[in-house]
């Protein structure tokens, strides 16, 4: 019987090793086999001591982390993502498992049978060696606490569990490895480095380096007239490459690379130049996987040239993050460097998009974050929220346009989702019709929502009315900008709809000042702290700011912080409120990073009297200024 | 005169397979989502008529405990009498890979065999049963027994409910796009049940944090 799946199985196993080694044959009767598993973010495959399942597994999509308990700490060793093969145990030994595998997010796996991988895995002597050398990689553990400590006895160190003897660990290396024949001619191999955005490439003859040519290179030999462009890249190159295995851990590549002032080392089948080129490992890609510093993860941001790369930068963000976090770094500037590097994630994936577009696009247009990336508050991952306004054009062509930016939005905004960025349950996505708009259909859009407002047209203008531009033409959201604020103002009748909707949300405490519980559904007696205490800050923010007429400032606290310095008078509730929020998003922050979630909500029981004191202090400022703006807004009577 | 209710009551000689299919069907099934075996399942069809038009090829993966096994996977082509244009992708398919086609006839034993007394689980569902039980009527058999789900229902009971989302996209294109599922064989009976089986798991998991684990919860959606 024909069996298409399997086929398609086929297809993706042999994209990896070891299943590459594998005759077709082979590889299709182990694809009949496999079972395909789905699993969602957090759950385990198998437990430390487990007996040996029958299978070993390949990521299809997602990721997963082995974890390791020693003594009484758990320690992440290793993580794995797509094409990548683990457990491997029950190939070679016969007790339990020695680590934990868990997913890290949503997870399809494919089991592949051990009764039927074993033979071909024992015949063959290469895939034998592939899965020895992996088997032990992730099973010795180099990251014992006490290796840890004598490492950096004195050193202080941003301690993080990605962080631990880093040096240790195998290099990441490239595997799509740009190359060029020793004939090429340097006019074009320049060509061909700009186009890709590299800085070095290597020179092949039928896959064995023989040179490399770095942009030093064209900058000594080419750019002082020593040699012509027209000339071939031979007489340019430096060659003997370095080579070395896949194995090569980070301590070594690097030790290498100063050794030899070189910037890259060549990856090949055996580690030595007369076989074939696997990879290439650059001195800035291993400075990225350590990726303590902000500054090397924005350039490798701006680099990044692919999917798969911008969502492994983005897990290094989040590093960074819980090192903040951890070490009391005050939120306001961790906001700002977590809001850049997503902004400039967000920037690069747009950019790419747009390069895939057949052509550019036909008039100015920007892109919009709404949401929490729009008030520049979101630090862990959170759905998108975003919008498209274009240029106004003429009626004739409008359509056209419009389906060239929904096209465009389409790319963008898978490529988010598959970063991390999740899609928005409601929608509210530049690739929904109604979210890509002119600046004409946004004005219109947004002045009917201003005149004509039920509770939902309330619920549309908070999300859209905190906008920021992410992509594009300023002026556009500018003019945007402008126009919200002329139809606020003077609009008493929105702007005390929009009051009592900030004081709708419900009050974090009961009556006896206990902690209200969500009653029933899938979050049932837990605490909700985004609906309960985030969101009535945030949006009185907005409508305090929105009535006062304050432009430009979308950051919740730094809206209360404006708000204080305009009025003197109630500097203290607006200050402490710009305090109270800064500390919920914290708090939010820790718990998602300790809960691999988005924090919204959280078990009281794991909170320590202290934790709970504070969020009591922090609700009493909110109960304050839902006070204030119902005398201000004098909503006696709409409530 | 004849007397109606005679007709009614007289059962017709079904062949030996239809009654083994039937008979699974005298056990009262599990509850438990964890123990039930679901066959997700897509036809190609030559076209939407249910009278006028054929099945092409039926293809079809089972779930046990949230799991797909390859190796059950289930893909027949059906032998036309007619040319049909719609058909011309399927005949050079066959053609050129040489792929065994079954009659009618052959299928259908095979076919209950599959399900046996699974839970149907199929995109837009009406379209499929429905076709499927036109082929068993031409061949004077009753329709199929099985209970069946459709992944359209599961996928919209799990959205939020708000004025602001247009409910009407739905196709499997739509929701695998929404899922972030790779998108390969779409128009293959087997490569859009395999995205539907991930559909269905999807949605099941989702719905599985609602405390939705019991099968009869899932038909009331």
């Amino acid at each position: 019987m024909k069996n298409t799946i399997a086929e398609r199985i086929a297809d993706f196993l042999k994209q990896f090793p070891p299943f590459d080694l594998l005759d077709p044959s082979a590889l299709l009767e182990i694809s009949k086999e496999v079972k395909i598993k789905y699993l969602e973010k957090g759950k385990t495959i198998y437990n430390q001591g487990d007996p040996l399942h029958d299978h070993f597994y390949i990521i299809n999509k997602g990721a997963i982390s082995l974890i390791k308990d020693i003594d009484t700490s758990t320690d992440v060793i290793d993580k794995f993502d797509e094409g990548d093969v683990f457990g491997l145990r029950p190939l070679f030994a016969k007790e339990t498992y020695t680590n934990t595998a868990r997913t890290d997010e949503e997870t399809i796996l494919y089991s592949i049978s051990i009764h039927l991988f074993r033979p071909m895995a024992i015949a063959n002597t290469q895939i034998g060696n592939y899965l020895i050398e992996s088997f032990a990689s992730n099973t010795k553990n180099p990251y014992s606490k006490e290796h840890h400590k004598s490492f950096y006895s004195n050193a202080e160190v941003v301690s993080t569990e990605e962080d631990h003897l880093f040096e240790l660990q195998p290099v990441r290396y490239i595997k799509k490895v740009v190359t060029a024949k020793p004939s090429t001619k340097i006019r074009r191999l320049a060509s061909l480095m700009s186009e890709k955005n590299i800085s070095s490439i290597l020179i092949e003859n039928k896959g064995i380096p023989v040179g490399i040519i770095t942009d030093k290179d064209l900058r000594t030999k080419v750019a002082t007239g020593l040699q012509s462009i027209d000339d071939s890249a031979n007489s340019i190159m430096s060659a003997p490459v370095l080579c070395y295995p896949k194995n090569i851990t980070i301590a070594q590549a690097q030790i290498t690379m100063m050794k030899h002032r070189v910037g890259h080392i060549c990856i090949t089948e055996d580690g030595t130049p007369n076989t074939k080129i696997i990879g290439l490992v650059a001195n800035h890609d291993m400075v990225v996987m350590k990726g303590s510093n902000p500054a090397v993860l924005m350039k490798a941001i701006k680099r990044a040239n692919s999917t798969k790369e911008l969502k492994r930068i983005r897990s290094k963000i989040m590093i960074l993050l819980d090192g903040y976090i951890t070490q009391n770094i005050p939120l306001t500037h961790t906001s700002k460097i977590i809001f850049e590097l997503n902004d400039a994630t967000i920037k690069r994936v747009i950019e790419r998009c747009i390069a895939k577009m057949e052509t550019p696009p036909p008039v100015n247009f920007a892109w919009m974050s709404l949401g929490s990336q729009g008030r520049k508050e979101q630090l862990l991952h959170t759905d998108q929220d975003n919008a498209i306004v274009f240029e106004t054009v003429d009626p004739k062509t409008m359509e056209a346009t419009r389906a060239y930016f929904l096209k465009l939005s389409k790319k963008v905004n898978k490529r988010l989702n598959a970063i991390g960025f999740e899609f928005c349950d409601a929608d509210i996505m530049a690739k929904n019709p109604n979210y890509c708009l002119s600046l004409e259909e946004w004005k219109q859009q947004f002045s009917s929502w201003t005149s004509n407002t039920g509770s939902d047209e309330i619920l549309l203008s908070s999300i859209f009315f905190d906008f920021d531009i992410s992509y594009g033409d300023a002026n556009l959201t500018n003019a945007l900008s402008e126009h919200t604020l002329n139809l606020v103002k003077n609009n008493n009748l929105f702007i005390s709809k929009l009051a009592a909707s900030a004081l709708r949300s419900a009050s974090p405490l009961g009556f006896f000042r206990q902690f209200l519980v969500e009653s029933d559904g899938e979050y049932k007696d837990l605490f909700d702290l985004k609906k309960r205490a985030l969101l009535p800050l945030i949006d009185a923010g907005r409508v305090l700011t929105l009535n006062y007429q304050v432009k430009t400032i979308n950051n919740t606290a730094e809206r209360f912080e404006k708000l204080a310095e305009l009025f003197p008078e109630d500097k203290d509730l607006y200050l402490s409120c710009s305090y109270a929020f800064k500390a919920l998003l914290k708090f939010r922050t820790k718990h998602g990073l300790i809960n691999n979630d988005n924090g919204r909500f959280i078990k009281l029981a794991v909170l320590t009297k202290e934790e709970k004191m504070k969020l009591k202090r922090c609700f009493k400022t909110i109960s304050t200024l839902q006070e204030t703006i119902k005398i201000k807004f004098n909503l006696g009577a709409l409530l | 005169m004849k007397n109606p209710f005679k007709i009614k009551s007289r059962r017709p000689n079904y062949p030996e397979y239809w009654l083994a299919y039937e008979a699974l069907f005298t056990t009262k099934p599990t509850e438990l989502l964890s123990d039930t075996r679901f066959v997700v399942l897509d036809t190609e069809t030559t076209g939407f008529d249910y009278e006028l038009d054929r099945i092409l090829s039926i293809g079809a993966v089972d779930i046990v405990n949230y799991e797909i096994n390859v190796a059950n996977a289930f893909e027949i082509y059906l032998q036309q009498e007619r040319f049909n244009e719609q058909t011309v992708a399927i005949h050079g398919l066959i053609q050129h890979e040489r792929i065994e086609t079954l009659t009618e006839k052959e299928a259908i034993p095979q076919l209950l065999n599959y399900i046996g007394n699974s839970v149907l689980v199929a995109h837009h569902a009406k379209f499929d049963m429905t076709m499927i039980n036109h082929m068993l009527k031409r061949h004077n058999l009753p329709p199929l027994k099985n209970r069946v789900l459709d992944t359209v229902n599961l996928y919209r009971a799990t959205r939020i409910k708000s004025n602001l989302i247009q409910q009407d996209r739905f196709s499997l294109d739509d929701i695998a796009e929404h899922y972030a599922i790779d998108i390969c064989d779409r128009h293959t009976a087997a490569g859009d049940a395999l995205i539907t089986a991930l559909i269905f798991l999807k949605t099941t998991t989702l719905l599985g944090r609602k405390k939705v684990f019991k099968l009869k919860q899932l038909f009331t959606l």
